[in-house]
């Protein structure tokens, strides 16, 4: 069938539409790479759009001898390792479990966790028994509290109980228990969804500011998230008082902080291939179980 | 599981085999239990005991002393912030900012979505998804940092008000533009992500039901209005009501990097100024209170939307 001229136009109109909103999203990415191989004059007079002027890797140069920088990168490293790991392990630990539909308790444990989507203690409590569990200034205040995401745990129990029973019978003739057969059978099934869940944390981890603004008060400590926050807010700042004689101060801030934040975005982009085939696959396998 | 036992059970006639069965199946579930008991004291200790710390809404609390608070005192700190004039401002903050987010950054991906939906070119199709995807993988540290560029008074926003004659406008230290970029930024970061489960339901709509409407003569417009809408109509209920449900929660972290004292009448949500009055200025009685307030009133809205979605629509969460 043949299409009528009003869809024709609407296809035409369809696609400047998405093209339009494929700019508007990427411009602001495309814009802090631009500004940071740019050199100060052009930013501060605004030609700086898609493309670098005045190209300048200079600034780059400045941020990677920065030794304050690679202490909170190699940081952000850490916790992010860390954190995934202890993510990973505590939510296979729950979804096996909850997997099994004959565990009795499996609905009032499913709530159980599922209730704290829906409700948490709020920021004060929480802060209150974190700091009193002597975890400030330490790894285990931002790798710890919220090591759980109770959504990718029901996302790992819908694949978990999707492995068909019968090769778990199999085990248990051959003498296994439930760790052999955790170990030896299903975890090796379910290496698209522990990359999937690996990458999900790992993102998270990666992005994490908030519990570090809170708890830390060392330099030495901070992930380069919050090395980047107070750069922003410090040259907003600064942007504030609005005196002419700190301009020359603005424009290089806002050099340096389009390279930071090149920097930090860096290992999202170069994962971000693998996270959008996981990712929608992932969202999509969690919405079946709603 | 049992039934299957006794199946078997019956043809061997062996007791013993009945007897290792179940005995098996004993063990390997206390197995299990072992297995979920670590995260079980984690979650009791990391998100219960939060939840009961909320007692010190009623108690006074001074830091550094017990952390169940030192005294009771009742209803005082909720009186104190229900006659708070500033209470008043960021509850109505929060209610505009979030009013704004739903009818704007609700139904955008679902628009968004149905546009995608009539692409057939699958490389372009493609090519949009994976750009529209991408913000929402950003730290909102880097966000923020990125807004705070396209708005400076040298930025490409201003830059493109000048060339379009207009005068250049400090966004960030105004209170009256602090919404519009508030709910921009969501718009931007979301857009390509929300779509994502409305795309999965528009793949599982069955192709005959529009070839039988091409038949009838519908048009694509039709098709539209009949078919894909009420096929992808379960999917906006659920997230309608998870919306609902998340209704306060406004991206706080995102608030805290963008506001400033300047933009605070428009920008302070209780969550923020929950941070400032417990974190910052050690009131965290206080603090707590107004937190305990806002958790409940969402509570209340989880639930109340999914009994009225299970009501109306027959699509709840539980």
């Amino acid at each position: 069938m043949k299409d009528t001229w009003q869809y024709k136009t609407f296809k035409i109109f369809n696609t400047v539409i998405l093209m339009l909103i494929v700019i508007v999203t990427l411009f602001p990415f495309f814009n802090i790479v631009a500004q940071s191989f740019s050199s100060e004059a052009y930013i501060n007079s605004g030609q700086v759009t898609f493309w670098p002027k005045g190209f300048n890797i200079e600034t780059y140069k400045v941020i990677m001898s920065d030794n304050m920088f690679w202490v909170n990168y190699k940081n952000t490293v850490i916790y992010t390792v860390v954190g995934t790991i202890i993510s990973l392990v505590l939510s296979t630990m729950i979804a096996y479990p909850l997997a099994k539909k004959r565990l009795k308790g499996r609905n009032f444990l499913t709530m159980f966790f599922v209730f704290t989507m829906f409700f948490n203690g709020g920021l004060i409590p929480n802060y209150v028994l974190v700091t009193s569990l002597g975890f400030g200034d330490s790894i285990w205040a931002i790798v710890i509290p919220n090591a759980i995401s109770v959504f990718n745990m029901l996302i790992m129990r819908t694949f978990f109980a999707n492995i068909p029973e019968e090769l778990e019978e199999a085990a248990i003739m051959d003498g296994s228990n439930t760790f052999g057969i955790l170990f030896k059978i299903i975890l090796p099934l379910s290496k698209p969804i522990l990359a999937t869940m690996m990458l999900f944390y790992a993102v998270t981890h990666w992005n994490s500011w908030f519990p570090a603004f809170i708890y830390f008060t060392e330099k030495e400590l901070f992930p380069v998230s919050i090395y980047l926050r107070n750069m922003i807010k410090g040259a907003e700042a600064s942007v504030g008082t609005g005196a002419t004689s700190a301009d020359n101060l603005v424009q290089i801030s806002a050099n340096i902080k389009s390279v930071t934040m090149v920097l930090t975005v860096l290992p999202i982009l170069l994962v971000y291939p693998y996270i959008q085939k996981y990712f929608v696959s992932g969202v999509m396998l969690g919405s079946v179980k709603g | 599981m049992e039934e299957i036992g006794k199946k078997t059970d019956s043809k061997l006639t062996n007791a013993n085999i009945s007897r290792n069965r179940r005995f098996n199946t004993f063990k390997k579930d206390w197995q299990l239990y072992a297995l979920i008991s670590l995260p079980i004291i984690y979650l009791i200790i990391f998100k219960y005991v939060p939840m009961f710390g909320n007692i010190i809404a009623f108690r006074r609390f001074i830091p550094g002393g017990s952390i169940i608070g030192e005294e009771w005192v009742g209803f005082y700190y909720f009186k104190m912030f229900l006659s708070d004039p500033a209470f008043y401002n960021v509850f109505a903050n929060t209610l505009i900012l979030a009013f704004l987010l739903l009818i704007i950054t609700f139904p955008a991906p679902i628009i968004f979505a149905l546009l995608l939906n009539e692409v057939k070119n699958h490389i372009f199709k493609r090519f949009v998804q994976t750009a529209s995807y991408l913000p929402h993988f950003f730290s909102i540290v880097v966000v923020a940092g990125m807004v705070f560029e396209m708005v400076a008074l040298n930025g490409p926003i201003n830059g493109l008000l000048e060339f379009f004659g207009s005068e250049r406008i400090n966004f960030i230290q105004m209170p009256e533009w602090f919404r519009t970029i508030f709910v921009s930024v969501e718009l931007w970061q979301g857009l390509g992500w929300g779509a994502i489960l409305y795309l999965a339901a528009l793949t599982g709509i069955n192709e005959e039901l529009y070839e039988a409407a091409r038949i009838d003569g519908a048009n694509r417009w039709k098709q539209t209005l009949h078919i894909t809408i009420p096929g992808i109509m379960p999917t906006i209920v659920v997230l309608l009501i998870l919306n609902i449900g998340n209704f306060l929660q406004i991206g706080f972290e995102k608030v805290l990097l963008l506001y400033n004292p300047l933009t605070y009448e428009t920008a302070d949500v209780i969550a923020t100024y929950v941070y400032r009055i417990g974190l910052e200025s050690g009131s965290f009685s206080y603090g707590t209170a107004i937190g305990l307030f806002e958790s409940i009133v969402g509570l209340i809205l989880v639930f109340g939307a999914n009994y009225l979605s299970r009501r109306i629509t027959d699509n709840s969460l539980w």
